[in-house]
């Protein structure tokens, strides 16, 4: 079923795309993260153009976030006002965020900025989530003992003045913290299309030191609002979002959410972490190999 | 009463159209050959089933008086030139720079088609010199690009060969020999395809009458490609109203998520 899509200018297989949204969305409710690190590379090997898939990645990420914020403001998983002051940092950053992607397109550096920072990214990120899933198993199994818990913030997060009390993250920090955090992931949402959650959540855990119950909460409202903002920041400076495409992802994607959060209840969370991170990794590598090989296409097009 | 009147003076137009290049032809003994192109679409538009377009292009050969029919010897040749919009384009070069492949060198250029296709009777080297095909832009190696720089030739080459290849690997710019079916020297028709990729604006079909290595006649048609229906709505409020437009995809995707989630929990 061929559909054009009338900003990417181009005509789709509509159900490839839709099975596209849904396999991500099915991985999304799965691991509870967005799913935008695998939708904006995979619309680019479709062939659609890297800031039409990146600005309409995002608003498939708004998509597979709502349910899940609805879902944990019912069981009291979500610090608002920790969620507040990193989404405001998060609309911050999506503003930086598009004032660099114009800055690196005028460069001609914007593909290679976006491959690289997904490969350091989900390189790091998914090294350290191998690393603490095997090791969780290892505990579960009864290989090694658990390591002993302790949920401090990181010494510099410490540091810094204006100090807020967050009840529900139960932690005494200054604002500052979460803010620069969200600024971070507001660029990377409007760079690379990706709520960020699997920057986040690690973040929020380890340098904040935030009440595991509102981590992801949290995180997802976070995202909710920023892959928001980023569409609209996308819409109104790049004029890039295609709405077509981003509803067909949404289709697939919001269906695929739900039955991967069905599967996810019946799965035990370090297998379904271990398995997140070795395909992060797989993306990483993929995308890293990219840079070293000799691409199909040593000329680009652009108009100017 | 009026309606019957204007299809009369429509056909009687179309009569003159059709009889003037033979009137002209038939007086002017020695005067040069005509060509009566047409094509089957004047306007293509784009709706959401778009995949591209075949466009048929047709039309007559008349040849004066005076001018021998086509024989093996002298064969007559038609070359159709469809070409999309220019547009203005910077060009970049990938090199391996650290291990990595980078966008290195750049090149601009003022007037790039953003589609050509060339559809002849015999291969076009096979018809006119270089230089014919230069003054003509017949052929892909013979497009005047214009590049905005004062860079080497050798370096405006190896860029200019390397956007060819680039379009001509996604269908935008193509050659084909033998497309234009020429019957009893007189009647011709081409088929060219029109891929789902090219952007709107005005194209130019152009039609050429060979003979002995010399272009003899040309006539140019213009065919419109836009966006038609919801296709050109939503790439209007894209760019027209923007922020609208972008509230619209917001409530779009949480109003989706929100229902799934809503359906998900009833079952």
């Amino acid at each position: 079923m061929d559909l054009y899509l009338p900003i990417a200018n181009l005509s789709v297989n509509a159900l490839v795309i839709v099975a596209l949204g849904a396999g991500v969305g099915l991985l999304s409710g799965m691991f509870g993260v967005g799913g935008g690190f695998l939708t904006t590379p995979l619309l680019i090997v479709y062939g659609i153009p890297p800031t039409v898939a990146a600005a309409s990645a995002a608003s498939q990420v708004t998509g597979a976030s709502v349910s899940g914020v609805f879902a944990y403001f019912r069981r009291d998983g979500v610090d608002v006002k920790m969620g507040g002051v990193l989404v405001a940092g998060g609309i911050i950053g999506s503003f930086l965020g598009a004032w660099l992607f114009r800055l690196l397109q005028a460069l001609g550096q914007i593909d290679t900025t976006i491959a690289v920072t997904y490969v350091l990214l989900l390189g790091s990120i998914g090294g350290l989530m191998l690393k603490e899933s095997i090791e969780a198993i290892r505990v579960t199994r009864g290989a090694i003992p658990a390591p002993p818990r302790r949920r401090r913030h990181h010494p510099l997060v410490a540091s810094l003045p204006f100090r807020m009390r967050f009840y529900r993250s139960g932690l005494y920090i200054s604002p500052l913290a979460p803010l620069l955090l969200g600024v971070a992931t507001g660029v990377l949402t409007i760079l690379l299309g990706i709520g960020g959650g699997f920057v986040l959540v690690p973040a929020m855990i380890y340098l904040l030191g935030m009440a595991t119950q509102v981590v992801v909460g949290t995180s997802l409202f976070q995202i909710l609002f920023v892959t928001a903002a980023a569409t609209m920041v996308h819409a109104t400076t790049t004029k890039a979002v295609d709405i077509v495409l981003a509803g067909l992802l949404l289709l697939g994607s919001v269906a695929g959410a739900q039955i991967g959060a069905r599967f996810a209840a019946k799965a035990r969370p370090e297998y379904l972490r271990l398995a997140l991170a070795i395909m992060v990794l797989l993306v990483a590598i993929r995308i890293g190999l990219g840079l070293g090989w000799r691409p199909d296409e040593i000329y680009t097009v652009e108009l100017s | 009463m009026g309606e019957r009147a204007g299809t009369a003076t429509k056909r009687w137009r179309i009569a003159v159209a059709f009889a003037a290049p033979l009137a002209i032809a038939a007086s002017n003994p020695g005067s040069k050959p005509v060509l009566v192109p047409d094509v089957s679409q004047r306007e293509i538009e784009i709706a959401y089933s778009f995949t591209g377009a075949e466009l048929l292009l047709f039309g007559a050969i008349l040849l004066p008086p005076g001018e021998p029919r086509a024989d093996a010897r002298h064969p007559i040749d038609v070359v159709v030139v469809v070409k999309g919009p220019v547009q203005s384009i910077t060009i970049r070069e990938k090199e391996k720079i650290a291990g990595i492949w980078v966008n290195a060198e750049r090149l601009g250029y003022r007037s790039a088609p953003s589609f050509y296709a060339i559809a002849s009777s015999r291969p076009i080297r096979q018809l006119v010199d270089d230089r014919t095909r230069a003054i003509y832009e017949l052929g892909l190696d013979s497009l005047q690009l214009s590049p905005a720089s004062s860079a080497p030739a050798n370096v405006q080459d190896r860029f200019t060969r390397g956007l060819v290849d680039l379009r001509a690997r996604s269908g935008l710019y193509y050659e084909a020999p033998h497309a234009v079916e020429i019957t009893d020297g007189v009647l011709y028709r081409a088929r060219v395809n029109i891929p789902a990729r090219v952007p709107v604006g005005r194209f130019t079909a152009e039609t050429f009458l060979i003979r002995d290595g010399k272009v003899l006649g040309a006539a140019v048609r213009d065919i419109d490609v836009r966006k038609s229906g919801f296709e050109r709505f939503v790439a209007r409020a894209a760019q027209r109203s923007s922020f609208l437009y972008g509230l619209t995809a917001v409530a779009l995707s949480v109003l989706l998520g929100w229902g799934a989630g809503q359906i998900a929990r009833r079952i």
